[in-house]
């Protein structure tokens, strides 16, 4: 499997994982992983493999997320929780910037942070995790105008993604065609196996970096026959998936059904809370606040993240565009899955199944899918 | 703080960043009516001049209060001055109407798609404006009638509350004495002394002297007025994609980042805020889209 500086598949025993993570760190990658942290899995900086939720799974269904702790001594077997790559590229808050002012002098400084230029390596994305990167990556820096902060901190990612043996009970990736295993945009693709006391990772290098980085790895023998072997997981996930979006004319569908009923029988059960839009990976939209300093001297400018689920998010003078809930909830129906397509040329949706598990009443994006397509 | 070298002053940063404003100094206040206030700026630092086209706006950011959208009311062939005039409705506009003359204001811009005057190259051109849509038109009217030999006849509608109300006052007293340019006013409520029309600005259509299929109109107003005042063109016989609309929408970012300006596929920011009326007809009948 060796070709000249670089190796593009590997397999790498339990043992040894920690040499990845020590490669990451002589690059000088600050490394951020899965952890369990207050009864979810969540996405916060990693030294070492004992951090990782070794034997945790998650069980997911409709407004229910769970983590149950097994015997088995599995480092990915579980989903997606709470956190995506949003929360480090799209903070939800930064400050823009900051006012100074003397006399009738008035001076406005970009803060530090927004310059701030750390290497992040991310270990344990899902491959609809990268597709929500992908999506992101049009909404921030592929149009006429650029988001700085964005900008900043995509540049230099190191990406290590775990593909899905297992499917969430939430997800629907396979519809979305985003998963449960990636295709493109990674440095490293990894698949777990865990079978009669076999312990190991399949390491596939998606780019030169990624692939000379598996060369400095202790390799393990017979990796021959594996890779096309692990296909049989991929297959078993997506059988085992529960949920789907039919996407065929879905885009077309919407746009003519704006006045469908089935918006008022969700409305009626929509809480408007925007759980769903904080933890879906694609969500981007955001408003700005103005801090003043006690003293009147400095005000600071500072972007967090919105929702359009809130009522003051389509506020003009005269009052809300959308006041009613059903309206809201459409906005984000429709955009993720039809409008979308009109502003960035995809969906909206990468079937991560988050704004289920989620959503404290349980409202399921794709059961909505099917009443509205009739 | 501008010593600190982490820190950039905004010279350096605003062609990387459209986030961040540049300060303009007030140069002059100008009274328009009771609740409405035009402000001249002039660029500090090293931006000479702001070059814009009509119908597009600046995010106008009030120090320690907020930011907003607000269209450039100026001569677009007077780059040096930039022009905004603001009715006074709630924070950002009421603390904006307080600034004295020599104070800084933030400005982002200019953004969005501006009035496609080209496509009004001989033909009529009528200008129909309803209260503050007066504001962001005047830019456009400035450029027609500086080319004037370049369009059949040139109309002007505008529609207000009272006459107390009534916008730019100067202009459309010399306007008026044009005979190249027909301007009629109307007022919701008349007072005594008034002797022009009364009624909404819609009742102006069918009278106006200009020829409907060879026509294109520039509507500015609020959104049902501007509903209804296509409804009326297109009666006359105007073709709805040669009637041009500008929304308005909550805008928090102005390029397409935030989120907040959508309406339907569209962002107004950056696809709009001025729309041929046949792309966003359907979609402006839709409940709360
Ligand atoms: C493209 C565009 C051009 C505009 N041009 C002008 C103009 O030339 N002159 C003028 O007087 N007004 C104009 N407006 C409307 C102006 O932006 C609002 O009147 C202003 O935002 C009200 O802010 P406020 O804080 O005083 O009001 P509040 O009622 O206190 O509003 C609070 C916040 O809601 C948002 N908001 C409220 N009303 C609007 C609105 N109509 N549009 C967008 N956001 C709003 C703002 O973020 C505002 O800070 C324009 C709006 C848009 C979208
Ligand atoms: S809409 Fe729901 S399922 Fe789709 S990407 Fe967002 S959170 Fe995931
Ligand atoms: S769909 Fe569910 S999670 Fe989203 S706003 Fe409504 S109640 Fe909250
Ligand atoms: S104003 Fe932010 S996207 Fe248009």
């Amino acid at each position: 499997m060796k070709e000249g500086k670089t190796v593009n598949a590997c397999l790498l025993e339990r043992k040894h994982f920690d040499t990845l993570l020590d490669a990451l760190k002589v690059r000088g990658y600050k490394i951020i992983g899965p952890i369990v942290k207050d009864n979810a899995i969540v996405l916060e900086p990693v030294e070492s493999v004992t951090q990782l939720p070794i034997g945790w799974v998650d069980e997911q269904s409709n407004g229910v997320y769970r983590l149950r702790k097994t015997d088995t001594p599995t480092l990915f077997n579980f989903t997606v929780g709470p956190h995506s790559l949003k929360q480090y590229l799209f903070p939800s808050v930064q400050k823009i910037f900051m006012t100074q002012r003397q006399g009738k002098s008035t001076e406005s400084t970009v803060d530090e942070k927004v310059e701030r230029k750390k290497k992040y390596a991310f270990i344990g994305l899902r491959p609809c995790e990268l597709a929500a990167l992908h999506i992101h990556d049009m909404v921030f820096i592929g149009g006429m105008y650029s988001d700085p902060v964005y900008q900043v901190r995509r540049k230099d990612l190191f990406l290590i993604v775990v593909n899905c043996t297992r499917a969430g009970g939430t997800c629907f990736c396979a519809s979305m065609k985003t998963g449960p295993r990636a295709e493109r945009g990674y440095d490293i693709a990894i698949t777990e196996v865990y079978e009669k006391n076999q312990h190991y990772f399949i390491l596939e290098g998606g780019s030169d970096r990624g692939m000379s980085l598996l060369k400095e790895l202790k390799q393990g023998k017979e990796i021959d026959g594996r890779v096309q072997k692990v296909q049989e997981l991929y297959t078993k996930a997506v059988q085992e998936m529960g949920k789907a979006v039919e996407t065929s004319k879905l885009k077309d569908i919407l746009a003519q059904q704006l006045e469908h009923p089935e918006y008022d029988n969700v409305g009626n059960r929509c809480l408007s809370c925007a759980n769903c839009t904080l933890v879906c990976p694609t969500c981007f939209c955001s408003t700005v606040e103005d801090v003043t300093e006690l003293s009147g001297a400095s005000a600071d400018r500072i972007r967090k993240w919105d929702s359009c689920f809130t009522l003051d998010f389509s506020y003009i003078h005269g009052g809300p565009v959308r006041l009613s809930v059903k309206s809201r909830y459409r906005q984000w129906l429709v955009h993720k899955f039809s409008t979308w397509i009109d502003q960035f040329g995809t969906f909206g949706c990468v079937g991560c199944g988050r704004c289920i598990t989620w959503c404290p009443v349980g409202i399921d994006i794709t059961e909505e899918i099917v009443k509205i397509r009739g | 703080m501008a010593t600190d070298p982490k820190l950039q002053t905004i010279k350096g940063e605003y062609k990387q960043n459209p986030m961040i404003p540049w300060p303009f100094q007030i140069l002059r206040v100008k009274r328009e009516t009771e609740d409405t206030f035009t402000l001249e700026l002039q660029p500090t630092g090293d931006l000479q001049e702001f070059q814009f086209q009509p119908g597009q706006f600046n995010m106008l950011y009030v120090y320690g209060v907020g930011e907003i959208p607000i269209s450039i009311s100026g001569d677009p062939l007077n780059p040096r001055i930039l022009v905004h005039t603001t009715r006074a409705v709630g924070i950002v506009t009421k603390a904006m109407d307080k600034l004295p003359r020599g104070e800084i204001i933030g400005v982002r811009g200019p953004f969005g798609k501006p009035w496609p005057i080209e496509k009004a190259i001989g033909q009529d051109v009528v200008f129909v404006a309803g209260g503050i849509g007066l504001a962001p038109l005047r830019p456009a009217l400035y450029d027609v009638l500086a080319q004037r030999e370049k369009f059949g006849k040139v109309v002007l509608l505008y529609g207000t509350r009272t006459p107390a109300d009534v916008l730019f006052r100067q202009d459309l007293e010399h306007w008026r004495s044009r005979f190249d340019l027909e301007v009629y006013i109307t007022v919701d409520r008349a007072m005594s002394g008034w002797k022009g029309n009364v009624g909404v600005v819609t009742t102006l259509i069918p009278r106006a002297p200009f020829d409907p299929r060879h026509t294109v109109a520039y509507v500015c107003g609020p959104e049902v007025m501007m509903r209804f005042t296509a409804t009326e063109l297109i009666k006359r016989g105007v073709e709805a994609h040669n009637i041009y609309v500008s929304l308005e929408r909550n805008m928090k970012c102005a390029i397409g980042l935030c989120g907040h300006c959508q309406f339907g596929p569209f962002f107004v920011c950056k696809d709009g805020p001025v729309f041929s009326y046949s792309t966003v007809k359907d979609l402006l009948v839709k409940w709360e889209l």
